[in-house]
């Protein structure tokens, strides 16, 4: 089993932008590896690289951030578990945006790190605040799906099973699945092909 | 009598394992596709959790993405790439998993081999640890990438803890005109729905254009779903699918095969079929298509301007001024034109024969213009023996276009096929995203095969119907 998952909070880093695809979140380069250690270093590389020092990753008020808060369809593009991966070795614990890709969000809870969802002017809110006030705590509660700021308590949407999942600690997929048993055999008995259409 | 289903319901439920309680679907995993890329991570997890493969028969391996495509010889010239190769080797030795190595005479890009060696059958459900595995969905599959983590869970269960998406149908009718491929047909899908309008669907793609396509078109259209937000594409089963298995390795033989065809087709929507929604396009709308920015849905007809920035919607104009200045491109101009400096064909998405048959018929009328790099790269190395029986080698090398061994290439460039600083890349691979061909500052446009072929002769974004 798992380790429950439910308040989260800590200081919020704000990367700006919309469509924003794991290509960027960590250049295909980086995944020339056969374990994820040492990806953190490599989060966002070529964003930061020609952002000279002005990503949001580098700059100072952000330090030691671990609410990564983004826009619209986060994490799109591939299925690389590299992304999240990098992500939380750089020291993030949660992602607050408008929206995400499923393959990532998905990627990202089997990690056991929430991704939740503000409406549109409730996160440009969050974002201008975390901004003007790096220092101030960001709660994430995905008991009472709220997210909280000095700019107030906001409304978060999270898909039911992910926090059903989250919350029970049974995000790690395999422990649960594995609960199944024979019933996985049995489903496979009934499917034609698996047998080569033998009758 | 059961009420009228969509494929999608109808694979689903006979693949449902058990509802979880989360109130996700335990799903059975018929067919399961390794790569070097993305498994190592998942054995070494399976391995710290003491289980072993399930259902080591319903997986199978293929190496693609790190494969230099000048000399395959072993060991491999770059020392990362061949470790990643043997921790792939050893993995499959150590759990019995089939594994088509350039040795074999089989390997290529996964979702490539998958269709041509009969693999990827309809009625099936297909993960592989890539985004793409929805090209699979050509079969009538219900195909979809997975993380790494769910590679583990199905190397341990044979099984994925999913939600069911809701189910859009987008029919494509009438006909295409001359020069209209495949990939134009994604292209304006995704460009008219955008790059997020598939989130939590599946796309059922129908219609007399979808229904007129050849296997391998079909596998052009699917491969791009989730660059549409869809994570699951498919068509459903037709004599055309059936027949494109008849004789494949790992098709059913004899009378198997027949029992086969007929499941099959009973497993095809059913034409009561209800949807969550469904959009229609007209075949006669599409012209050749290609991307102007820095996603899918940048894309445009070839005769079309670059749009201005204020007939944008409010919402979309920050991410189209991000785009036009990463693409050095200006608002309003003509699209065609636009100087390239490196020619790509090749990838899950246009990597096979009848890409190649088509970008070669190109090829043919002219020759590479000076100072442009190019890289022929075959989906894999059935397709490259069938070219070089064909001839398509010679006829592309003696228009002075590189030739080269299998594999994904410049489509993610973690091999040492990439672009050099700002090159402006013609590709007829499926992203176009910053940095995505191995530059932090390469650019690429999106466009069909015979299209990239004739930017390559021309020097410049071309309509391929002023080549034909
Ligand atoms: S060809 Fe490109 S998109 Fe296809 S599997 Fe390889 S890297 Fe991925």
């Amino acid at each position: 089993m798992a380790d429950i998952v439910n308040r989260i909070e800590g200081r919020g880093c704000v990367v700006r932008g919309s469509d924003i695809d794991t290509d960027r979140i960590i250049p295909a380069r980086f995944l020339r590896c056969v374990t994820f250690d040492g990806l953190g270093e490599h989060a966002f590389e070529d964003d930061r690289e020609q952002a000279k020092g002005d990503h949001a990753l580098d700059k100072e008020q952000y330090a030691g951030a671990n609410v990564l808060i983004v826009g619209e369809n986060f994490g799109c593009g591939s299925s690389r578990e590299h992304a999240p991966q990098s992500l939380m070795r750089a020291g993030f614990d949660v992602f607050v945006g408008e929206s995400f890709a499923e393959i990532f969000a998905g990627n990202c809870t089997a990690l056991g790190l929430p991704c939740v969802t503000l409406a549109g002017d409730d996160l440009a809110t969050l974002m201008d605040s975390v901004e003007l006030d790096p220092e101030q705590t960001v709660a994430v509660d995905l008991e009472s799906r709220t997210v909280t700021s000095r700019a107030g308590t906001m409304e978060a949407n999270v898909r039911d099973g992910t926090r059903k999942a989250l919350l029970e600690g049974t995000w790690n997929a395999t422990a649960v699945l594995v609960e199944a048993g024979e019933t996985i055999e049995a489903t496979a008995a009934r499917l034609p092909y698996v047998n080569g259409f033998a009758n | 009598m059961t009420s009228p289903s969509s494929l999608f319901d109808k694979v689903w439920q006979a693949h449902a394992v058990r509802e979880l309680p989360d109130g996700q679907t335990q799903l059975f995993i018929g067919l399961h596709l390794i790569h070097e890329v993305t498994s190592p991570q998942a054995f070494a997890m399976l391995n710290e959790m003491g289980l072993p493969v399930r259902f080591p028969q319903q997986t199978f391996a293929t190496v693609d993405h790190i494969i230099p495509t000048d000399s395959q010889v072993r060991p491999l010239a770059d020392g990362l790439a061949e470790q990643m190769l043997v921790a792939l080797e050893k993995n499959c030795r150590d759990n019995g998993i089939t594994l088509f190595d350039p040795a074999s005479g089989n390997q290529g890009v996964v979702h490539v081999i998958g269709p041509e060696l009969g693999l990827t059958q309809p009625g099936m459900t297909v993960a592989c640890g890539d985004s793409h595995t929805s090209t699979h969905g050509a079969f009538g599959a219900i195909a979809f990438g997975i993380g790494t983590s769910q590679v583990r869970d199905v190397l341990a269960t044979q099984c994925l803890a999913m939600a069911k998406p809701k189910v859009r149908r987008i029919d494509v009718e009438g006909t295409l005109g001359g020069g209209v491929y495949a990939k134009d047909v994604i292209l304006h899908i995704i460009r008219r729905l955008g790059v997020k309008g598939g989130v939590g669907h599946a796309y059922e793609y129908a219609g007399d254009v979808i229904e007129a396509m050849t296997m391998e078109e079909r596998l052009t259209v699917c491969n791009m779903s989730i660059e549409g937000g869809a994570r699951v594409g498919y068509i459903n089963p037709d004599d055309t699918a059936v027949e494109y298995l008849r004789g494949r390795e790992y098709a059913p033989k004899g009378e198997a095969f027949d029992r086969a065809a007929d499941w099959w087709r009973s497993i095809a929507s059913d034409a009561e079929a209800s949807y969550d929604d469904r959009v229609t396009f007209a075949g006669s709308d599409i012209s050749p298509t290609v991307t102007w920015g820095i996603h899918p849905g940048h894309a445009l007809g070839v005769a079309e301007n670059i749009p201005q920035l204020t007939a944008v919607p409010d919402d979309e104009r920050p991410g189209y001024a991000e785009a036009l200045e990463y693409m050095g491109l200006r608002q309003g101009e003509a699209v065609a034109g636009t100087k390239i400096d490196v020619a790509f064909i090749g990838s899950c998405t246009n990597g096979r024969i009848s890409d190649l048959r088509e970008a070669a018929k190109v090829a043919q009328k002219g020759h590479v213009a000076p100072g442009i790099r190019t890289f022929v790269v075959p989906g894999s190395q059935a397709v490259a023996r069938q070219a070089e029986e064909e001839g398509l080698d010679e006829i592309f090398k003696a228009a002075g276009f590189d030739w080269r061994e299998p594999g994904c290439s410049m489509c993610l460039a973690m091999n040492p096929d990439k672009l050099i600083g700002r090159e402006l890349c013609a590709s007829s691979s499926n992203r176009n995203f910053k940095g995505r061909q191995g530059s932090p500052t390469g650019r690429t446009m999106l466009m069909s095969p015979a299209m990239v072929a004739a930017a390559a002769i021309r020097g410049e974004v071309t309509d391929v119907r002023e080549v034909l």
